[in-house]
């Protein structure tokens, strides 16, 4: 018996001596970050691996946007992936750890208020309207129907959304309240989107929004909202692609980025490899797993930022709604933080 | 004379409606238990094949498969076995057989059966911390396992020690009288007499363990992983022995890999997760059964 014991214990001690010994000469590329970001990268980082034939591998990470950054800013990934912009904290951090990056937005994620299919009164709603539902102060006061529009039916509202550590959460509140994370606390909250898909296919007073992928995926089984913005003059606009491309889909069709380690692309060739691949590719696999791809116009101003290699982000620390994406490719990026007065060009 | 009568009819009344009682529970709790692994089965079962088991994850839900996880799994367990086992061990025989009992030994043993009790994702925020940073040993199936180790350890001592209680005071006295050291105590009596209670402690952990995401997810397991970790044995291009190369790896578990399949969109990708959760569950199941196999034959073995 102890013999055995004291193999263990030999094992344990030759363990931790080779702990200092890293992975070595293998060709590894780190990506962490959006898990709504993670489907794309996973199909960019398998087909890259056929492509190179396992010579480079790539892991990828679902940390979170936030929890990427993270990471990212300490230099321990070559990618992050993000479906927000970097913001103000992330990149002070950055600068602090010599960490240079590039900003490369992929494709785009829609979000899509969905209603049941049997529902027939609110097929469009204005921003307005779903701030109302949505805000903290509606909790437990607005909960009819009727209350948003008073011919619409007197019946419960009942609410399905993203749990509050998701990327869609942040992003939802921001572009529907006003303000990220502000949201009322009385609704079916789940990190699964099935849990919300199945939730609002079986009630016929349920309200939801979860990422357009999962729509389009259980698109039979659900009503997709028009949205109706008042800051633009287009009335109501339907989740789809095409809307999406054009930029009309605001404010809930949103960019999804992933940022490169300036670094590592110069000082490893199968990260400039990887990221090459990606942006060569990523049209295709985006709509593959069901987002929605850039422009081809797009693409091209994409590979030209990062063949010049533009250090920095466009939206200089602060969260931006409803920007086309030739406002994000087109303007000049920087690295430092600017104060959040004058973030408005 | 009727009164005893009346008092034993009753008796005999209450006894039957707790028999019934005790019946409701365990059909209650055994028919959840059922039907659990029925839906899991009926998800899953057609999508295990040997593709499944050998592929690694994949967008595209026919072709994925769990082959890193499962490996990841594996290792990580193995690494928190080697780890616990003679941690928990040791911590066990010391704190019954050879430390005094007084007020420093008594906070060390209300600790302990209280670390068993602190959340899973509390060991993953303390591995994150010590293991990945301060140590350096990275994101890798040594941090994994190490993290998970010190989950278990409370379960490992505190089984330990009551396998070691359990022991008759004869048996050390018998001993002791024919001169035996308390080493000697501990390795000819002690350690074989409570081999059995000591493994069904190990195995608890090793369940346990093997289930957990959370401290995993923390400490930075991934979830895509399209490689395995570095063979110990390599032929090609020239042979070369690389025994603990493996550790240093970055890795993705079962429950990892399945609550990604879980929270993507489609019924095939559920399938998926129902089918991995299934292999867990046969692991799981398997560790028990030969859990109970070993304890059964160590038992036979010892004749007091």
């Amino acid at each position: 018996m102890l013999g055995l014991f004291t193999r263990a214990v030999l094992v344990v001690g030759a363990v931790a001596g080779i702990a200092g010994s890293a992975l070595g000469q293998t060709k590894v590329v780190k990506v962490d970050g959006s898990s709504t970001v993670y489907p794309v990268t996973e199909a960019v980082a398998e087909e890259f691996q056929a492509a190179t034939k396992g010579a480079v591998k790539v892991t990828v990470g679902i940390a979170g946007t936030g929890g990427g950054f993270k990471k990212f800013t300490r230099g321990e990934t070559d990618v992050s992936n993000a479906s927000r912009p970097i913001m103000k904290g992330e990149m002070e951090d950055a600068v602090k750890n010599g960490i240079e990056y590039i900003e490369l937005p992929i494709c785009f994620d829609a979000l899509t208020v969905v209603i049941n299919p049997k529902n027939t009164w609110a097929e469009t709603m204005t921003v307005e309207e779903l701030k109302k539902i949505w805000e903290p102060a509606a909790q437990g006061k607005i909960t009819m129907w009727n209350q948003i529009r008073p011919e619409w039916p007197a019946e419960k509202i009942n609410l399905f959304g993203a749990g509050a550590d998701s990327g869609t959460f942040d992003y939802f509140t921001e572009a529907i309240v006003g303000k990220a994370k502000s949201s009322r606390g009385d609704f079916t909250a789940s990190e699964d989107d099935n849990v919300l898909v199945k939730g609002v296919e079986g009630d016929k007073f349920a309200l939801g929004y979860f990422g357009f992928a999962y729509y389009a995926a259980h698109a039979k089984k659900l009503k997709a909202v028009k949205i109706d913005w008042e800051k633009d003059t287009l009335g109501p606009v339907e989740p789809s692609a095409a809307n999406v491309i054009a930029g009309k889909y605001n404010p809930l069709s949103r960019p999804l980025f992933i940022y490169v380690n300036k670094k590592s692309v110069e000082t490893r060739p199968e990260v400039r490899q990887f990221v090459e691949f990606y942006i060569k590719n990523v049209k295709e696999l985006s709509a593959e797993v069901k987002y929605v791809p850039l422009p081809d116009s797009a693409y091209e101003l994409v590979k030209s930022r990062f063949d010049r290699m533009d250090v920095g982000t466009v939206f200089g620390g602060h969260p931006e709604v409803g920007l086309t994406i030739e406002d994000i490719l087109k303007r000049e990026t920087v690295s430092e933080a600017k104060s959040h007065g004058d973030d408005k060009k | 004379m009727l009164d005893a009568r009346a008092m034993i009819a009753r008796g005999r009344r209450r006894d039957a409606a707790f028999n019934i009682l005790g019946w409701a529970c365990a059909v209650v709790v055994l028919s959840a238990l059922a039907a659990l692994l029925t839906n899991l089965c009926i998800q899953g079962l057609s999508r295990i094949d040997w593709q499944f088991l050998t592929s690694f994850p994949s967008r595209r839900p026919q072709q994925a498969g769990i082959l890193s996880a499962w490996v990841g799994s594996i290792l990580v367990i193995l690494v928190t076995a080697c780890t616990a086992i003679p941690l928990g061990v040791a911590a066990g025989i010391y704190l019954e057989e050879y430390a005094r009992k007084n007020w420093f030994t008594t906070i060390i043993e209300i600790n302990i059966v209280n670390l068993a009790g602190v959340p899973s994702i509390i060991y993953g925020l303390m591995a994150l911390g010590l293991f990945v940073y301060q140590f350096h040993f990275g994101q890798s199936i040594l941090s994994g396992g190490l993290t998970l180790a010190f989950l278990i350890l409370p379960i490992v001592i505190v089984a330990t020690r009551e396998a070691m209680r359990a022991i008759p005071k004869h048996i050390r006295e018998a001993a002791y009288a024919l001169g035996a050291t308390r080493l000697e105590v501990v390795r000819h009596h002690l350690l074989p007499y409570s081999a059995g209670g000591i493994g069904t402690g190990v195995i608890i952990g090793i369940s346990r363990a093997i289930g957990e995401t959370a401290p995993l997810v923390t400490i930075g397991a991934l979830t895509f992983i399209a490689f395995l970790p570095p063979s110990p044995i390599v032929v090609d291009p020239a042979l070369q022995i690389q025994p603990f190369k493996w550790i240093m790896s970055p890795f993705t578990v079962l429950p990892i890999q399945m609550f990604n399949w879980v929270s993507r969109p489609g019924e095939e990708f559920l399938k998926n997760a129902a089918a991995a959760g299934v292999v867990l569950m046969v692991v799981t199941l398997g560790l028990n059964a030969a859990a109970i196999v070993v304890r059964h034959r160590i038992r036979r073995r010892i004749k007091w």
